[in-house]
């Protein structure tokens, strides 16, 4: 029988995605890691929701759970913006001068890395290595890596996000 | 590019698919290859690789193919597109060059876009582990049984004992390419006589020493050798389910190994009864998640459990008990991207290569001031001017040499007075640096070398994963101490005490981080104090790069 698809709300289709990675890895303890890189991707950050949901599912106690969340890098436990800049903080960006990039972006959006605009437009972050050295200094301007930047370019394409 | 379903294969099959693929790539008078690795692709190579399929269809050209390969080296000459037979190397190609480079197809080269590869950077290289990248379509399971892809994995199902295989890997003299250069076949062996009914193979593809790029490459450009040489593994430990722990920061190699697993268990070269044979291996793919100290095998060992990634105190090694307390056998990418040529050629002709105790070739990412930044393999023992001064031609700008870092925050700066140095495990640990997983930054007299001590203490304080106390305030203490040298308000009695901190955190830490976390500054101090002393006394930086009171604001901020 043909049934129509229920109207998911969005939370419920991002249960649906965690869960999804949890049934795949069979509601084993050690896919807590997979589950919050799903979740985060689903929702852009972590959430008390989602966390608790996830050390429910799991059987894991929700200390355990935000333990993990804020040991690693890549969670975050806070909303981002609508664009990221990610500089790589990497041995060959620095001696090129991604220093320079951030002090640029800090001195003109007035955000430190970690932070977002108080419009919510756009996170500055860094990253340890982004593995393209050979175009240090390097960054991750929303999904697109940009190699040899400088202050002003850098500066250029966040203001572009600004204006859009 | 259309994929050819290739049903469960044989141990039979797999010459004579190679032997079809050789004989199908006869007609065509023409293959264009077009890097598609991370470092090209960020600058459009695949749109590069339309443009020129599309022109080729326009002009009619019908014995002409194009194919995207991985990384061919040169990254700081990107996009590439080599032209086979007539062995053309283009580079800074642009989608719009596509129409000139299809022209000459029939003709003259396009002279501008040439880059020469009559010249060190080419002819001085060996390579083992990045011969077929450049070469062989990453995501095609077919390019890489051409080139003899599997065969090794079948010769040693079908014709050796584990202990033949474990006698073969240790007679190689292969030696660990994570860093720490730990015999392999000494690994191998005490996995292989460890009890239990669960082993477990572990690749180590979590690259997180900032300037290396060497796995990531090794990964998006021939993703199923790795894949052969952790089967090969498995076989002579007995070991039936893998994982690859991936930094997360590796979106495309881990999409390619994603396609190579699936590609590899549909032919029945991983998974259940490979070759049909009564091995068996499952390799599973775990995402890191940023944490750099989950490159020691302890901690990605609790990563892969699904815990916070942080060391335990050996003994028990993972050999004994590692994962889920079952005997582990953990790898580097670049260690089981050895593995099949060393069965292939045999022990001794891997043992001719590199030095007295250093076997085989390393792989370098060669990056910050140097002409050719990229990807490089040489044998061990090569000197570092070689690799700086010929392979890498030089410092761009008519600068001037200074010192080359190697082993990331582990590591330590070599000065210019050391620059024939064998590159091979013990002599650079005798310099005060390491040989590391293969990240190479040469630095010019623009880099202050205190600063740069001060980069990599910060790194690994934020690294550190605060279990043991040498590391966890060790690390804090010694990046302060540096932070006040930087900016000029440092004292005599704080370089005696950083000096003091660095010997206490480096015998007393509990894993690799902390114990090597001095490493930078104490190389740093051995041969350039005199920087230290003119921060200190004199308040100047030599390198004119610290400028005091914009130090003093950023550290406000």
């Amino acid at each position: 029988m043909k049934q129509s698809a229920p109207v998911l709300t969005a939370e419920e289709k991002r249960r649906r995605m965690i869960t999804a990675t949890m049934r795949k890895n069979g509601f084993t303890p050690d896919a807590l890691i997979e589950t919050l890189h799903t979740a985060q991707s689903a929702a852009g950050y972590l959430d008390d929701v989602s966390l608790r949901f996830v050390a429910n599912e799991l059987h894991i106690p929700l200390s355990k759970v935000y333990g993990v969340a804020t040991f690693y890098h890549a969670f975050t436990l806070k909303p981002e913006g609508k664009h990221r800049c990610i500089v790589c903080q990497g041995t060959a960006c620095y001696i090129k001068g991604s220093q320079a990039l951030l002090n640029a972006v800090t001195k003109t959006h007035n955000i430190t890395p970690g932070e977002t605009t108080e419009d919510g437009e756009i996170s500055l972050l860094t990253a340890r290595c982004l593995g393209a050295c050979s175009m240090a200094p390097a960054a991750i301007m929303d999904e697109n890596v940009v190699g040899h930047l400088t202050p002003e370019h850098a500066l250029e394409v966040l203001g572009g996000w600004k204006k859009s | 590019m259309t994929h050819q379903i290739v049903q469960a294969l044989t141990s039979e099959d797999l010459p004579k698919i190679a032997e079809a693929e050789r004989a199908a790539a006869e007609d065509f008078d023409h293959t264009l290859r077009v890097c598609v690795a991370a470092g090209c692709l960020s600058q459009h190579s695949d749109q590069i690789v339309q443009g020129l399929e599309h022109q080729i269809h326009e002009s009619g050209l019908k014995r002409c193919r194009v194919k995207g390969v991985g990384c061919m080296g040169l990254c700081s000459a990107g996009p590439l597109v080599s032209v086979r037979p007539d062995g053309m190397l283009y580079q800074n190609v642009t989608p719009e060059d596509t129409s000139d480079i299809v022209k000459s197809l029939d003709s003259e080269p396009v002279q501008r876009l040439a880059c020469s590869t009559d010249r060190p950077f080419f002819t001085q290289q060996t390579k083992v582990v990045l011969e077929n990248s450049g070469e062989i379509d990453p995501e095609r399971l077919e390019d890489y049984l051409a080139v003899g892809g599997y065969q090794q994995l079948s010769h040693v199902l079908t014709d050796l004992v584990p202990t033949q295989v474990v006698d073969q890997i240790s007679r190689s003299g292969l030696r660990g390419r994570g860093g720490a250069g730990y015999p392999t076949g000494l690994k191998w062996g005490t996995v292989a006589k460890a009890g239990g009914p669960q082993k477990y193979v572990i690749c180590n593809a979590d690259e997180g020493d900032p300037g290396a790029f060497m796995d990531r490459s090794v990964l998006e450009s021939d993703p199923h050798r790795v894949l052969e040489g952790m089967a090969i593994a498995a076989y002579a430990v007995g070991a039936s389910e893998g994982y690859i722990y991936i930094r997360a920061e590796y979106p495309l190699a881990i999409k390619r190994l994603q396609t190579a697993i699936r590609q590899a268990e549909r032919a029945k070269l991983l998974g259940s009864s490979i070759l049909g044979t009564a091995f068996n291996l499952h390799i599973h793919i775990r995402l890191g998640a940023g944490a750099f100290v989950c490159g020691e095998e302890t901690a990605l060992i609790a990563s892969i459990e699904g815990k916070r990634g942080q060391p335990r105190p050996r003994p028990p090694f993972p050999a004994a008990s590692g994962l889920w307390h079952a005997p582990t056998l953990i790898n580097n990418v670049e260690t089981y991207a050895n593995i099949a040529p060393i069965i292939a050629n045999g022990p001794e002709w891997f043992a001719g290569i590199g030095t007295e105790r250093s076997k085989g070739t390393k792989v370098f990412a060669l990056a910050g001031k140097i002409v050719n930044t990229g990807l490089i393999e040489v044998p061990m023992g090569t000197s570092l001017r070689t690799i700086i001064n010929d392979i890498g031609e030089g410092i761009p700008d008519g600068h001037l040499f200074k010192a080359v870092q190697t082993g990331g925050p582990s590591g330590g700066c070599i000065p210019a007075a050391h620059l024939d140095t064998s590159v091979d495990y013990e002599s650079l640990t005798s310099l005060g640096s390491i040989m590391g997983s293969g990240g190479m930054i040469v630095m010019d007299e623009y880099s202050c070398m205190v600063d740069v001590a001060r980069y990599f203490m910060e790194f690994c304080m934020s690294e550190s994963c605060g279990k043991c106390v040498p590391c966890r305030v060790g690390t804090a203490e010694m990046y302060e101490l540096l932070s006040r040298i930087v900016q000029g308000r440092a004292s005599d009695e704080d370089m005696t005490l950083l000096q003091e901190l660095c010997e206490t955190v480096k015998y007393t830490s509990l894993c690799g981080l902390g114990q090597s976390a001095p490493n930078p500054v104490l190389s740093t101090i051995k041969y350039f104090e005199n920087e230290y002393r003119a921060h200190i006394a004199d308040h100047v930086c030599p390198a004119g790069q610290c400028q005091f009171e914009a130090v003093a604001q950023e550290v406000q901020l």
